[in-house]
């Protein structure tokens, strides 16, 4: 019988330190494992290196004066193109230190660390504004006959990852059931063993996690993690297909919210102050007068 | 009598013309709809996606969900797939300049930008792995620039400082904007009218463009779209969402 690792989301976080660097999976405004960062937003923990391909994840931590420093392929709601928390921060240049990269750059880095290599060699980046305002990347050369100058992304290695699945069992075997795992095992891989979360919409019996999709989707095992929670709805309001779409109406009121400070007062009272349950119940709520 | 819109997604699907069997990608729903009709006319070869992560084997019109799925696509194959050079990209510019550098990612400087737009997304990888070319809905001086704030595409300057690989393989076939096509077919690879379309003239492009742009001979006039073009537009865009981005 493999461990239970049934954590909650609180226990999760208690268990971090300030000036840790954290990977936060998902993409965009997809999948993204909101419960956990919702959680991070509640607790006292400051001066984080962030790790994403950023949504709603990235807006929020920036807005409470989480982030120290962060590396980003992007930062997107998807539907709505801009992330406007994100916007504001850094026209306000309070992040210290963003790294910007190439969406394919920051796949390499977390590649890289996931293989315990320095670097990863590739030519995306080269060239683009992205050397220019990264000034500490390296070229390396080819050692071969075509002696080609390619760019080094370091590797990224990560002292705490989240991610959010369709399901898992309580030793953290889990599943993907939507079009895409993004990049969710490279953020568990890349990470030291000791505070690799996965949420999952249900922990189900190791015997039923071909229930409901094949062997394919199976990309997680337990080795990579150890801690799961159990966060139905947990993505909210991001995709958790094919459990849920995004909550495009609810997005909506967030990005609004978020271009004026008074309304975002009055929402993140609303909505980001109590526990999970609470936002949970506070969403629904919403809906119910909307 | 085809509109402006039909004018400019026929002007933009003949970017993937002789392209074959490779993933035609747009941002936005006119580079879409360019690629889609490209591939239900003359580039029958071409694999076009749904924009999220299945390639799509029927004509599938834009916000269609009705879709025989012909293979998955999800993000680590499209990094995959661009950068083994199987794939040409039209995406949009918030700036370009004449040799075709261009910037998405914020306006002002990056350290504190007055605008922060998308970022560089997969740009620096696009430009520098495959065709990549451009849909510009408002053409004018402010997004034809003499420089850009921060280099999300490699223009053709940059490039020739790479590597003879990258010579070879960065490739930028054309900009579409809302009064022109235009490309870098020339001496220097500097910006190139290669037609205005109808009841525009070069001396209005010229004054919508920071940078002088190279002419040479006479510039024609952008094409409508044949019969059988505009009957597969009009199949692949049902609501006309494709004048919602130029009229």
């Amino acid at each position: 019988m493999s461990r239970d690792k049934r954590t909650t989301e609180d226990d999760a976080i208690a268990s971090l330190s300030d000036g840790m660097t954290i990977g936060i999976g998902g993409w965009g405004s997809r999948r993204k494992p909101m419960s956990l960062v919702r959680a991070l937003l509640r607790s006292p923990l400051k001066d984080l290196t962030i790790v994403s391909y950023g949504g709603p994840d990235v807006g929020l931590l920036a807005a409470a004066g989480k982030i120290r420093r962060i590396i980003y392929g992007f930062v997107s709601l998807d539907s709505i193109a801009l992330e406007p928390h994100w916007r504001a921060a850094r026209q306000a240049g309070t992040i210290a230190e963003p790294v910007e990269y190439d969406e394919g750059m920051l796949q390499w880095a977390l590649y890289a660390g996931s293989l315990r290599l320095p670097f990863l060699p590739t030519r995306a980046g080269l060239g683009s504004g992205v050397v220019d305002v990264n000034p500490s990347l390296r070229t390396v050369r080819s050692p071969y006959a075509d002696g080609e100058e390619l760019l080094a992304v370091p590797a990224i290695r990560l002292d705490a990852a989240f991610v959010h699945l369709n399901r898992s069992d309580m030793s953290g075997n889990a599943q993907f059931l939507g079009p895409d795992i993004y990049f969710d095992d490279l953020f568990l891989s890349a990470c030291d063993p000791g505070h690799r979360y996965l949420s999952c919409e249900r922990v189900v019996p190791t015997e039923s996690l071909l229930d409901e999709g094949t062997f394919h989707t199976l990309r997680i095992n337990r080795s990579m993690v150890d801690g799961v929670i159990e966060a139905p709805n947990g993505a909210h309001f991001t995709t958790c297909e094919p459990d849920y779409g995004r909550d495009e109406a609810f997005q909506k009121a967030y990005a609004t919210a978020a271009a004026n400070p008074d309304d975002w007062r009055a929402f993140s009272e609303r909505f980001l102050q109590g526990s999970e349950a609470q936002y949970q119940a506070a969403v629904a709520e919403w809906k119910a007068q909307s | 009598m085809s509109t402006l819109a039909d004018i400019v997604v026929i002007a933009a699907a003949e970017a993937f013309r002789g392209d074959g069997e490779i993933f035609a990608s747009g941002m936005g729903t006119i580079p879409m709809l360019g690629a889609r009709t490209a591939r239900s006319t003359f580039e029958p070869d071409l694999m076009v996606s749904d924009g999220e992560a299945f390639y799509v084997g029927n004509e599938l019109p834009i916000g269609g969900t009705n879709k025989v799925v012909e293979g998955w696509i999800p993000f680590r194959s499209v990094f995959d797939t661009l950068w083994g050079g199987r794939r040409h990209v039209m995406m949009g510019a918030s700036q370009i300049d004449r040799f075709g550098n261009t910037n998405i990612a914020n306006i002002g400087s990056w350290d504190r930008p007055k605008a922060q737009l998308l970022g560089v997304r997969g740009g620096p990888g696009n430009t520098i792995n495959h065709s990549t070319s451009f849909f510009i809905p408002k053409h004018t001086a402010n997004v034809f620039v003499a420089k850009v704030d921060m280099v999300s595409g490699l223009g053709y300057d940059r490039a020739a400082e790479l590597s003879e690989w990258v010579q070879r393989n960065h490739r930028l076939p054309r900009v579409v904007t809302n009064l022109a096509v235009l490309d870098f077919n020339s001496a220097d690879h500097s910006m190139r009218l290669v037609s205005v379309h109808p009841g525009v003239s070069v001396a209005d492009v010229q004054a919508a463009t920071s940078f002088e742009l190279v002419i040479d001979g006479q510039v024609g006039e952008t094409r409508e779209p044949t019969d059988l073009e505009q009957a597969a537009i009009d199949r692949l865009d049902p609501r006309g969402l494709r004048h919602r981005e130029v009229s």
